[in-house]
């Protein structure tokens, strides 16, 4: 065993330990906390009405979902196309599955479909700002996760290759949603006629560059050899039944036509087998970590850059799905710090403006408080100077009068001393 | 020991008064054997339109209808099928014979119909082919010095393809039979019918059948035109079996020790011709063997005579204000307004 080294500088070599520790356990640990908190699952279904989107739900989760009494969305007909989702738990072995099922009835049946994919894009973008936002909150205990992890998209069976519309909605969202073509009504074509439909529909996405779902490279020989046998049969050419036939003295789920049956799950009337498969049996967890890692991280960033984009991305530098993620997830970094300063400084010189007109206003109203003052001193001097005058008024006429007072004083001094006089020389 | 006569192929001819005796015999019925023998020396002319999104199996069926090769794609070989932006109407010609009776089939194709995403209006293409052909005929007809026998390119019957969703039938089939309907005769076809089993297919029908009624879409054969009760039963029959669930090939394979025309699947082998697996034969007997005439009659003397009457009406107040006397001959220009007039319903 090669030492390696890490960021750190750190030499780390793996040691070869010489008794049992024990967390070897930790998978059973991780094991056991998941199925007591349960899995959940949001797949989402699209596709014209009568394609057999119902019957394959049906099919696959081996429940119905879809019954007489409550009727899939074919059965209905929609005017404009609406996005409606049905929640059903299963349980198996102890371990219990929330699945949840967008069905998207009325795409696709109008005469003019243009936009029809627009609530489709709506509701996905939905479902990841709602986890945007619980991410962001302050109690993040309980985050349900309601993101649509798969989309599974189904090619009306021409045998002429894809039509406008499907070109169309998958350019769209392959950005969005990891998309899984299938070709529904499997049974309509001969193996000869399905071959080259297949041949047509993956020429036709590589001729548009439309990202469907990637299967994850393994180290492991056997699951190479299944992922290599899986992506020969893309895109899956799938029936759906959920009634049940016998044939030759076997019960299976099939269709029956007067000129045989065709059986579901034989790996050569169809490729419905495989789809379950990789569905639940192996990629669920891969397609749950891919719309977490890649899709919502695409999304995230772009929300918070806050920068606007419009409905085709223009930052292709995304490459390839899950080439790097690191890389790619540096990258977007890296965008996001230049980003974040470029705000920064913006702010910052918005900061100096506003102080700048602040201090303005201060100096201002102090300039007016200046003024104020020296008027209302002015006000008070004049007050004060009225004052004195008055009081030297005043003064002038206590003076004035007293004077006179004295005067009428002497006088009547003087009228008494006269009288007096008078009075003495009247008595003589 | 009964002789192939014209009663095979003009169903409505009363027969003659028992096996004749011979003083009261005058030998108009001799009139059948003249028929026939000019009929087979100038041919017959049948134009079959189909029309349906791509992929629903248009041109196979026709090439299974008449046993060879007369659809678009094998007279044209195109290597990669593209869905044309807009409708384009196609029509190929064959001579083909049968026994000493010649046929010129003209098979007129509308490839890109209902396939765009925004299908607005995609009939009007159609509707105006199908004016222009009734406006050349009358033209002919109403020319002065009137050929012979007036080349016929009127189309005799629209086959429409109904995808096989097995729910029920779709706004822009429901808009399209509706609007035609009224200038052709349309047969509606349940297209690949093997993707459906019997009890489905039984229910498609039946919502298919509730949906035109409601709709008041009148499908071929027409109640209307039921002229007496031998008609009228058995064109009852038929509607109670429209629309036809039809698959298709034109390729053979080996069944039981014969060689018949089907389908191979890894379930089974679908054979064409075979009534209990789809209903093609019943298509074909009606197309070919049994209403042939009857379609063409009807849309000449019905579906062609609404169009002249209109735009005779048209042309006389048109012209009547210009002149002051009637007259036929018209400018090219006025003749595609008014056709246009026509078409809009």
């Amino acid at each position: 065993m090669e030492p390696t080294e890490t960021d750190g500088g750190i030499m780390e070599q793996p040691k070869n330990l010489e008794g049992y520790v024990g967390f070897a356990n930790l998978p059973n640990q991780i094991y056991r906390k998941s199925v007591k908190r349960g899995f959940e699952f949001t797949l989402m279904v699209v596709g014209e009405s009568g394609l057999g989107k119902s019957t394959l739900i049906n099919s696959l989760f081996l429940t119905d979902l879809y019954s007489p009494e409550y009727p899939g969305p074919s059965h209905r007909v929609e005017k404009t196309v609406t996005v409606e989702q049905s929640k059903v738990l299963v349980k198996e072995g102890g371990v219990q599955l929330l699945l949840t099922i967008v069905d998207t009835p009325g795409f696709g049946d109008t005469i003019d479909n243009s936009n029809c994919w627009q609530p489709i894009i709506d509701y996905i973008d939905n479902k990841f700002e709602g986890y945007l936002n619980a991410e962001s909150r302050v109690n993040r205990r309980l985050m349900p996760d309601s993101r649509v992890q798969c989309c599974l998209y189904f090619i009306t069976p021409s045998g002429h290759g894809l039509k406008p519309l499907d070109v169309e909605f998958m350019k769209r969202l392959h950005e969005k949603v990891n998309i899984i073509p299938l070709i529904a009504k499997a049974d309509t074509m001969t193996p000869e006629e399905c071959q080259l439909f297949k041949k047509q529909i993956m020429r036709g996405i590589q001729e548009h560059k439309i990202r469907i779902y990637q299967f994850p490279e393994t180290d492991d020989e056997e699951e190479m050899k299944m992922v290599k046998r899986i992506k020969d049969r893309l895109p899956l050419a799938v029936i759906g039944s959920n009634t049940i036939i016998e044939v030759n003295g076997k019960r299976v789920r099939g269709r029956q036509y007067p000129w045989g049956v065709a059986d579901v799950e034989n790996g050569e009337h169809c490729d419905f087998t495989i789809l379950r498969n990789m569905l639940i049996r192996t990629h669920m967890q891969d397609l749950k970590d891919v719309t977490n890692n890649v899709h919502y991280e695409n999304y995230r960033s772009r929300k918070l850059a806050a920068v606007t984009y419009n409905g085709v991305d223009n930052n292709k530098s995304k490459g390839q799905l899950t080439k790097s993620p690191l890389a790619q997830m540096e990258e977007e970094r890296r965008d996001h710090v230049s980003k974040m300063k470029k705000m920064e400084q913006e702010m910052e010189q918005v900061f100096e403006m506003k102080v700048k007109e602040k201090l303005q206003k201060l100096r201002d109203s102090e300039a007016e408080l200046q003024r104020r003052q020296e008027q209302m001193k002015k006000n008070l001097e004049a007050q004060h100077r009225e004052l004195e005058d008055r009081r030297r008024q005043h003064e002038e006429e206590k003076e004035r009068w007293e004077a006179q007072q004295r005067i009428l004083d002497q006088q009547k001094l003087d009228n008494s001393r006269t009288l007096e006089k008078n009075k003495k020389k009247k008595i003589f | 020991m009964h002789k192939k006569t014209m009663e095979d192929y003009v169903p409505n001819v009363s027969k003659a008064s028992g096996p004749g005796v011979d003083f009261s015999y005058v030998g108009i019925d001799a009139i059948l054997e003249q028929m026939r023998r000019k009929a087979m020396k100038q041919g017959f002319e049948l134009n079959i339109m189909v029309v349906g999104q791509s992929g629903l199996g248009k041109s196979t069926l026709m090439n299974t209808l008449f046993k060879s090769k007369v659809s678009r794609k094998s007279v044209q070989a195109t290597a990669q099928e593209k869905i044309p932006k807009t409708i384009e109407i196609k029509s190929i010609s064959h001579d083909i014979e049968e026994k000493g009776v010649r046929m010129k089939l003209t098979v007129i194709d509308t490839p890109g119909f209902g396939d765009q995403i925004n299908n607005e209006n995609c009939w009007r293409p159609i509707m105006k082919f199908i004016n222009d052909q009734y406006e050349a005929y009358l033209q002919e007809e109403i020319n002065i010095n009137r050929k012979k026998r007036i080349p016929d390119s009127r189309v005799h019957c629209c086959i429409y393809f109904i995808p096989p969703t097995g729910h029920c039938l779709r706004p822009l089939d429901v808009e399209f039979m509706r609007r035609l309907s009224k200038v052709v005769n349309i047969v509606p076809v349940i297209a690949k019918a093997d993707t459906l089993t019997l009890e489905e297919r039984d229910f498609f029908k039946k919502k298919i059948r509730e949906e035109l009624r409601a709709n008041g879409i009148d499908v071929y054969p027409q109640k209307e035109f039921d002229e007496d009760a031998e008609d009228r039963m058995i064109n009852e029959k038929i509607r109670e079996m429209i629309p036809f669930a039809v698959v298709g090939s034109d390729q053979e394979y080996q069944v039981n020790g014969r060689r018949l025309l089907g389908r191979k699947t890894k379930w089974g082998t679908i054979e064409v011709e075979n009534i209990a697996h789809c209903e093609f034969a019943y298509l074909r007997d009606l197309l070919i063997r049994t209403h042939m005439q009857n379609i063409k009659d009807i849309t000449s003397s019905i579906h062609y005579e609404m169009y002249r009457v209109r735009r005779l009406n048209e042309n006389n107040t048109v012209v009547a204000h210009a002149n002051g006397m009637p007259e036929h001959h018209l400018e090219s220009e006025e003749k595609f307004d008014s056709s246009c007039a026509a078409s809009r319903f």
